[in-house]
């Protein structure tokens, strides 16, 4: 049976791509045909940030508009086996995504033995977010601990409860959190909202919590999915999630704030 | 630095908790809107069955009531139509 999750969260810049991106990966290496969609139409960002980009011929919406067949758009990735990514188009026509043609890829996808489709979602809670939510089956809201960041998360959430397909047929979307650029030490300042805190607000299951780390942006940089770097805070986050998505019982790590500095050291230091 | 901040941590407001309190009163404030919210088709509902009362009694707009009201698995139409006195 294959799966479809979307990587949403309402707000801009808070790692949906990111998060996306190790998460496909991620799926991938574990041996799970792993295909990740970007559903940012006019902005794609997805093939940058997996290091596709001089690889895109095709894309989501020629695939929809029967410019391309879908083999002839999905890029396979080269450092993991099973991992496909389809990009999304530069055209600026927002109703390019239909429902149906939405709907055809993720059919084909299923019936050609992926077992999770991954649909990085834009910001927003317009068309290309609502077609990324439509189909799925999971969902994992990306939040930052940050005021404006969890009320967009829990409007997407009204969103996913609402309108997606499968509130629409009775069924409920599984829902997972995963905050993102949390800084242990901020929180224990008082100065940041703790896990805690977010998923009392919010009130949905935690998958994971990912530290802020240098090492996100030495990935995109490179277009290198954090995930692939196991030395990482983040990375090893990343993997903790995909393990704790496929059943895995693994507790939270780097969300502790390091250990207190000595009274000289808070003096002069 | 070191020694300032040691100082001003000590007395300085903890934004966090703030941060919690307005998001915990702003979406619960949020959520009451969207359940009070009325469905779409409400206002044409209410003309057409204030059209089918016409055809017998002669109501004005004002005597015609309808309300949508949530419950916790099912919503309740409440329709108000207050009937001329006969004379």
């Amino acid at each position: 049976m294959s799966k479809v999750i979307v990587v949403t969260s309402g707000k801009g810049g808070v790692g949906k791509t990111t998060s996306s991106a190790a998460f496909a990966s991620g799926l991938a290496a574990k041996g799970h045909k792993t295909a990740v969609i970007d559903f940012d139409v006019g902005l794609r960002n997805l093939d940058l940030i997996m290091g596709v980009e001089r690889r895109v011929v095709y894309d989501f919406v020629n695939v929809i508009n029967g410019e391309s067949t879908l083999k002839q758009a999905l890029i396979k990735d080269k450092r993991v086996e099973n991992l496909f990514i389809l990009p999304a188009s530069q055209t600026r026509d927002k109703e390019a995504l239909t429902k149906e043609g939405v709907e055809s890829v993720i059919n084909e996808l299923k019936e050609d033995g992926f077992d999770f489709i991954v649909c990085d979602s834009p910001a927003g809670i317009e068309k290309g977010a609502f077609m990324a939510l439509y189909f799925a089956d999971e969902a994992i809201i990306v939040t930052n601990p940050e005021v404006s960041s969890v009320r967009d998360s829990d409007r997407i959430l009204g969103i996913l409860q609402s309108r997606s397909k499968a509130a629409k047929e009775g069924r409920t979307v599984k829902e997972h959190l995963l905050i993102t650029r949390y800084s242990p030490d901020r929180v224990e300042d008082g100065d940041m909202l703790s896990m805690d805190d977010i998923v009392e607000i919010l009130s949905v299951p935690l998958i994971g919590v990912i530290p802020e780390s240098d090492t996100v942006l030495q990935a995109s940089n490179s277009g290198n999915p954090v995930i692939l770097d196991n030395e990482s805070p983040a990375g090893k986050a990343y993997i903790d999630v995909v393990g704790r998505f496929l059943g895995e019982d693994i507790p939270l790590r780097f969300t502790k704030a390091e250990e207190k500095k000595g009274f000289f050291k808070k003096l002069f230091g | 630095m070191g020694l300032f901040s040691f100082f001003r941590k000590s007395n300085k407001k903890n934004t966090a908790n703030l941060a919690k309190e307005r998001l915990q009163i702003l979406i619960a404030h949020e959520h009451a809107d969207k359940s009070k919210q009325a469905p779409d088709y409400l206002p044409k509902l209410k003309d057409e069955i204030l059209q089918v009362i016409r055809k017998y009694v002669q109501v004005n707009d004002r005597d015609v009531n309808v309300n949508v009201e949530k419950g916790a698995d099912y919503d309740v139409l409440e329709l108000n139509i207050t009937l001329p006195e006969n004379k």
